[in-house]
């Protein structure tokens, strides 16, 4: 394919949708929660203008450096989960026939469909001591009686692991349906075991897509907040969850403010960072 | 001894049987072409030699072991795919050490396999590049080191050449039968390029809707097709209607035919371009009118119409006859050249 460069400034009218798009509904917002990061909270009031650092220099703390922290090791957790278990999903999904494999699709659509809250209270009764799994195994004999597994940092987990879940697969799904299935036959008449070839084989060969993917579902685990507060405890709380408390129960949005600025800039930081890795090897 | 029996082979995908009882026998070390049109089941075939179908019925025995059952990882056969299967994320030197890699041999034993494999194919120094910086051939040739690296008792090779255009085909071809020879190798190409199982093969398969039509010699299937489909598939053919008289005399097309019986009243005679002879019109058995004359500059084809049927006669440039279309011209069918078609 061969694309002539632009001449004039009419051919650039292309780009004058998406870029007005962008503006409006990205740059502009982000730019306005950078403005009001630097303005100076009213107490008892909202917030008027200014130009000061004190809602930064709040944030460096332990207790903040902690939660930060936390928020990033658990969202690289959910990512390596969900990536881990959706791709091996998606692998055997794609080489399923085509009628069973839109039935999949659209029951993973389907669950990409409840919202946050629903997963969150559904994995909640789930892991509740009268309802829960614990119950069946009581009854199938592996446990003495049933206990309650939530509020817990695995309950925690497997909840944003469950929601990260489908969209996982729906990423990954692209390029595992269009990988060559005779890489894998080429492996197992070179003596590779059929999991072996896998191994080998199709994690290696895809593993641009892999990154890419732990990438957008740890940026997408970031952003959670409800779930930390339905199954997590509160040491489980990750830094969104303080930043939807300052700004809509503590009346702070400056302070929410530079913690977003914060989040936005750190997480921009990690995934540069793992690019530049996944460059690198591929380099060698 | 890596002969390979194969007994009563069948492969069934819903009701349709893309083979059907197939039962063939490959001497150790020889080079056998499986040849025929694309959906005749030759590929299907390869694929259960080496594992990676199991047949709905019969056994595949390989030096008398019955590996019928056996998975494809532990047959210690080589095999190119069509699409050479080259893995993407590897360079020439890691791809063609994979296998050895998995079989937990010793780095230093690795390295130098490898040197002498991409000797063998000739692409010395070529292990640090990646595999999507070469060219068609090379690609070709680091399959073929790939699938040889462990030595595999038998060679399968999926329409190896299809991707390389057509110079290049032919001087792999030669390649490829050189290098068979030199290792020895039990070797099964799967093919629908007629000239390239004449090429290579010692034993060519000619399959159709999942049977084997016809197996012998490159030779053979030539100058001795078993029925007209081999015929037609094999080359270039004149396939004639023949008959016989209630006198046992047999014509075709409009001439007697000396020399020849026919198993029954009518039947089809396939007789190669080459060997049909111009003569002059007033001794012929055959005469026909020049339809076309066709100079290849190599040879030269002359389509002849003769009562209905066209027979092509293909004339040296020595001989360069003077003919324009329009004109009567006798044709000579030699009976040790007619060979008389089961159906």
């Amino acid at each position: 394919m061969t694309t002539a460069r632009p001449q004039k400034i009419a051919d650039y009218a292309p780009l004058v949708f998406p870029a007005v798009m962008l503006t409006v509904f990205f740059v502009v917002p982000f730019g306005i929660m950078v403005a009001v990061s630097f303005f100076r909270r009213v107490q008892g009031a909202f917030y008027e203008p200014d130009f000061v650092l004190a809602n930064y220099a709040r944030f460096l703390s332990v207790f903040f450096g902690e939660v930060l922290g936390f928020s990033l090791v658990l969202a690289a957790l959910v990512a390596v989960v969900a990536v881990t278990i959706a791709f091996p999903f998606t692998y055997l999904l794609a080489r399923l026939p085509r009628r069973r494999q839109v039935l999949w699709l659209v029951a993973l659509l389907s669950i990409v469909s409840l919202s946050e809250v629903i997963v969150g209270f559904a994995w909640s009764t789930l892991f509740s001591r009268t309802a829960g799994i614990t119950n069946v195994l009581v009854a199938l004999g592996l446990m003495d009686e049933p206990m309650s597994l939530s509020p817990s940092f695995g309950a925690l987990l497997t909840g944003l692991s469950y929601h990260a879940f489908p969209y996982t697969v729906l990423v990954l799904y692209p390029a595992l349906a269009r990988l060559d299935p005779t890489l894998m036959e080429a492996a197992r008449t070179l003596g590779a075991s059929p999991p072996c070839a896998f191994v080998t084989v199709v994690v290696p060969a895809l593993r641009n897509t892999i990154l890419a993917t732990l990438i957008m579902v740890f940026v997408f685990a970031l952003g959670s907040y409800l779930l930390p507060q339905l199954l997590g405890r509160p040491s489980n709380w990750t830094l969104s969850v303080l930043i939807t408390d300052q700004a809509i129960y503590q009346s702070n949005l400056p302070f929410a403010a530079a913690m977003a600025v914060f989040l936005v800039l750190v997480s921009l930081a990690l995934v540069g960072l793992s690019l530049l890795v996944g460059r690198k090897e591929a380099a060698q | 001894m890596t002969s390979l029996v194969l007994e009563n082979i069948t492969k069934r995908f819903g009701a349709v049987a893309a083979v059907d009882r197939v039962n063939l026998t490959v001497p150790d070390g020889s080079f056998v072409c499986l040849l025929g049109p694309s959906g005749c089941g030759k590929t299907t075939l390869l694929r259960m030699i080496a594992g990676l179908e199991e047949p709905s019925e019969g056994r595949v025995l390989v030096g008398g072991d019955d590996v019928t059952r056996t998975p494809a990882h532990r047959r210690d056969f080589g095999m190119v795919f069509q699409s050479l299967a080259l893995f993407p994320h590897l360079s020439v030197g890691e791809n063609i050490a994979y296998p050895l890699r998995i079989r937990g041999v010793p780095r230093a034993e690795q390295a130098r396999r490898v040197e002498e494999l991409l000797a063998l194919v000739r692409l010395p120094g070529f292990g640090e590049r990646p595999v999507a910086k070469l060219s068609g051939g090379q690609r070709q040739r680091v399959a073929i080191a790939r699938a040889l690296a462990l030595q595999p008792r038998l060679f399968l090779l999926d329409e190896p050449l299809s991707a390389l255009d057509a110079k290049l085909r032919e001087a792999m071809q030669v390649e490829l039968r050189q290098l068979q020879q030199r290792l020895g190798i039990t070797t099964i190409v799967v093919t629908h390029d007629q000239r390239e199982a004449m090429t290579m093969a010692d034993l060519v398969v000619v399959m159709n809707e999942g049977r084997i039509r016809q197996s012998a010699p490159p030779v053979e299937i030539y100058r001795r097709p078993a029925d007209t489909f081999v015929a037609d598939f094999i080359g270039i053919t004149n396939l004639l209607r023949a008959r016989r008289g209630p006198d046992g005399a047999v014509r075709v097309a409009g001439g007697f035919l000396a020399g020849v019986t026919l198993p029954a009243e009518e039947a089809m005679i396939s007789v190669r371009p080459e060997d049909v002879r111009l003569v002059p019109p007033e001794a012929a058995a055959i005469t026909g009118r020049v339809e076309f004359v066709r100079d290849l500059g190599a040879s030269i084809e002359i389509y002849v119409e003769a009562e209905g049927q066209r027979i092509v006669a293909v004339a040296s440039p020595r001989e360069r006859p003077d003919l324009q279309p329009g004109a009567t011209v006798g044709l000579a069918l030699p009976a040790d050249a007619c060979v008389v078609l089961g159906a």
